[in-house]
């Protein structure tokens, strides 16, 4: 297996061009990106390779990029990381939840390189940490699903029950709930980022059931392509556009847009001026896009989810606002009152309505 | 508390959920069973994936897909054949080597079908047989390839039980050397097995890429040969066995999911750990008996051959 995941990595990363190459000022910059899927995956990890590839054409031959995909997270993680820091990069994206320990144990051992870990909650002097509020975007799912469901029902398949999905699966099902008081929100856990076969049995699962809208945590097109084969089923296109689905089921997305943030961390760190920040951007600031909502969608609903999504751009709306109860019917948000970021990243509950457990 | 799960639904689901590592992991038996040891399966699956997408993409057709999965399938497997049948590599290290070869290429050639979607594959049209109660949705309503697969596993068990060629394949699986004494030819009859097993693994890709996806993404196999390898083990290299392996394990997944999105109160991790506990409760079943266990994998499994020796 070691020899395996050395051969793999060795071939895909491009990375045995420089050995141990002196620092010298006039060096370009290496940045390096490790991703958890592979970049053609069309989502996830897809958005982070945009965003990578914005930097080199933003800064030409003042950076050199290389990069890792499909790294499994845990401690083949810890290897790769390792491996990159030594062959000279100075700057680390890891792009999933799961390289936040990998992230800090290796950061420990570079002082002098820069991580920036997005999707975590831990730092230290050369650990950023970044994210994005997709549950912003969620808010505006939720409501198209809300008002587009026949049979009440929508379903959810999530990855692994962390935060921030537990954030987009609290979002959506607020604002569904808030457009049409009937609906139920199935949830399946697909403990998987990156497993088309897998993702399309969970959405056959939900479909099985009676779900007229899927929404996915996960980070290929394959829940939308099982969602075509039933007319009348919709979805969303989840990380990227995913518009070769569109008009239906595909009715809109929400899109990572990580360029702007990946220029601004670059040039921090050749003017110097890069420190462990924690960046947490959403609509209003580029982070998160909505992708065009189809003509699948009644005028009216498109009108509503563009009003709601322009509020939450100018900050005048927040998608967790009181009053709001958890799962168990206790208060955790009384009326007029905005969840604070701290107990948004750690969300470990589901909000009052929601049937079914979180895995623990 | 299954109540809302309809059972014909998940016998029909798991039958197509199960169909690709089913393939794959015949494939990989007739190979075993001459002797050697391919672990490229997941790489030829995920050739034939792309192979069989562009070829049914290209022609309309997704029986032509199915026919370039095969040959694809084949044709990756023949390298292999090249380097530990004629070269005498080590038979391990070529077959990771080919899985990660396959990764790679497959990802090259598939840039330009990312988002395609390809012709449906029309499913068997039984009549009225099809409206039979129960029998009907649950058996009758798939796409060929479902009954391709199951055809194939009565096919190589008829051919290793009963035929000449397949005792032959069998003894030179066994003992290569006694085979060879005898006057059969090693290395062709091997090379026709590596040959088999890569359109067989090719096959159960594409039905991945045009049937139970249906898509190109890269990385879209995620594991399942790694999955077809350990059902050959798993059925000890009984052809029946893998279908039943290949069902059970496809029918675990299918059912915790289905669990999931029925919202029946079990805890999700035990949910899906089911399939490889189970797959383990199977092992430690049928290996008790470690005589006949032993004795049926092939003698001359993974050993180089040369006529000089």
């Amino acid at each position: 297996m070691q020899r395996r995941t050395l051969l793999k990595s060795g071939a895909a990363a491009l990375v045995a061009v420089s050995l141990a190459s002196p620092a010298l000022a006039q060096d370009p910059l290496k940045v390096g990106f490790i991703y958890v899927g592979p970049i053609g995956d069309l989502g996830w990890s897809y958005q982070h390779d945009q965003g990578r590839l914005a930097v080199e054409k933003e800064f030409g031959d003042k950076v050199e990029t290389v990069y890792l995909e499909s790294v499994p997270e845990g401690a083949d993680a810890e290897r790769a990381l390792t491996q990159m820091a030594m062959q000279g990069a100075d700057l680390i994206f890891t792009t999933s939840f799961g390289y936040m320990d990998p992230t800090i144990n290796v950061a420990a051992k570079f002082p002098d390189v820069k991580f920036e870990h997005a999707t975590g909650y831990k730092r230290a002097d050369n650990v950023a940490t970044y994210n994005a509020r997709f549950y912003e975007g969620r808010a505006v799912m939720g409501t198209i699903a809300g008002r587009m469901t026949k049979s009440n029902k929508i379903g959810y398949i999530g990855s692994f029950p962390i935060p921030e999905v537990i954030q987009g699966i609290n979002s959506t099902y607020i604002h569904a709930k808030k457009v049409n008081p009937d609906v139920e929100i199935s949830v399946v856990w697909a403990y998987t980022w990156f497993d088309p076969a897998k993702e399309a049995d969970a959405a056959k699962a939900l479909i099985e059931q009676g779900v007229d809208v899927i929404l996915a945590h996960t980070d290929s097109t394959a829940p939308l392509a099982e969602a075509a084969k039933t007319p009348g089923v919709i979805g969303f296109g989840q990380a990227s556009d995913m518009l070769d689905f569109a008009p239906s089921p595909r009715v809109s997305s929400i899109i990572d847009n990580w360029a702007p943030y990946y220029i601004e961390r670059v040039q921090a760190a050749l003017d110097g001026t890069w420190t462990a920040t924690d960046t947490w951007g959403g609509i209003g600031e580029g982070e998160v896009g909505i992708g065009e909502i189809t003509d699948a969608v009644p005028a009216e609903v498109k009108a509503e989810a563009e009003a709601l999504a322009a509020s939450i751009a100018d900050k005048s709306y927040h998608p967790f606002t009181g009053p709001l109860n958890k799962q168990d019917g206790s208060v955790w948000l009384a009326e007029g009152e905005v969840a604070d970021d701290g107990t948004l990243a750690g969300l470990n509950f589901y909000v009052e309505g929601i049937k079914g457990d979180i895995p623990q | 508390m299954m109540g809302s799960i309809d059972p014909i639904l998940l016998i029909a689901s798991l039958m197509v959920a199960s169909t690709p590592i089913l393939l794959a992991a015949i494939g990989e038996l007739v190979v075993e069973k001459a002797g050697v040891l391919n672990l490229g399966v997941e790489g030829m699956m995920i050739v034939g994936a792309i192979a069989g997408f562009a070829a049914a993409v290209e022609s309309g057709s997704p029986l032509l897909g199915f026919v370039g999965a095969a040959v694809a399938g084949a044709a990756l497997s023949l390298i292999f054949a090249f380097l530990t049948q004629v070269l005498l590599s080590n038979q391990v290290a070529t077959g990771l080597a080919l899985t990660l070869f396959g990764i790679g290429f497959s990802a090259l050639i598939g840039q330009g079908y990312t988002g395609v979607r390809p012709p449906p594959t029309p499913k068997m049209d039984f009549g009225p047989l099809s409206d039979i109660p129960v029998i009907g949705p649950m058996l009758l309503r798939h796409d060929p390839m479902v009954y391709v697969s199951i055809l194939i596993i009565a096919a190589v068990w008829a051919f290793l039980k009963f035929t000449r060629a397949g005792l032959v394949l069998r003894a030179v699986g066994e003992s290569h050397d006694a085979a060879h004494a005898l006057g059969y030819k090693v290395v062709r009859l091997r090379v026709l097995a590596i040959a088999f097993g890569g359109a067989c693994a090719g096959l159960g890709g594409a039905y991945l890429s045009l049937v139970r996806v249906p898509q190109w993404t890269e990385g879209m196999t995620a594991g399942a040969g790694w999955i077809a390898l350990a059902i050959v083990v798993f059925a000890s290299w009984r052809p029946w066995r893998v279908l039943a392996g290949a069902y059970l394990f496809g029918g675990v997944t299918v059912l915790q999911l289905n669990l999931q999105a029925a919202g029946v109160a079990i805890p999700v991790q035990y949910l899906s750990m089911a399939p490889y506990v189970m797959t383990i409760l199977v092992l430690v079943l049928i290996s008790a008996d470690r005589r006949r266990a032993a004795q049926n994998a092939p003698a001359s499994l993974g050993r180089v051959f040369h006529a000089s020796s």
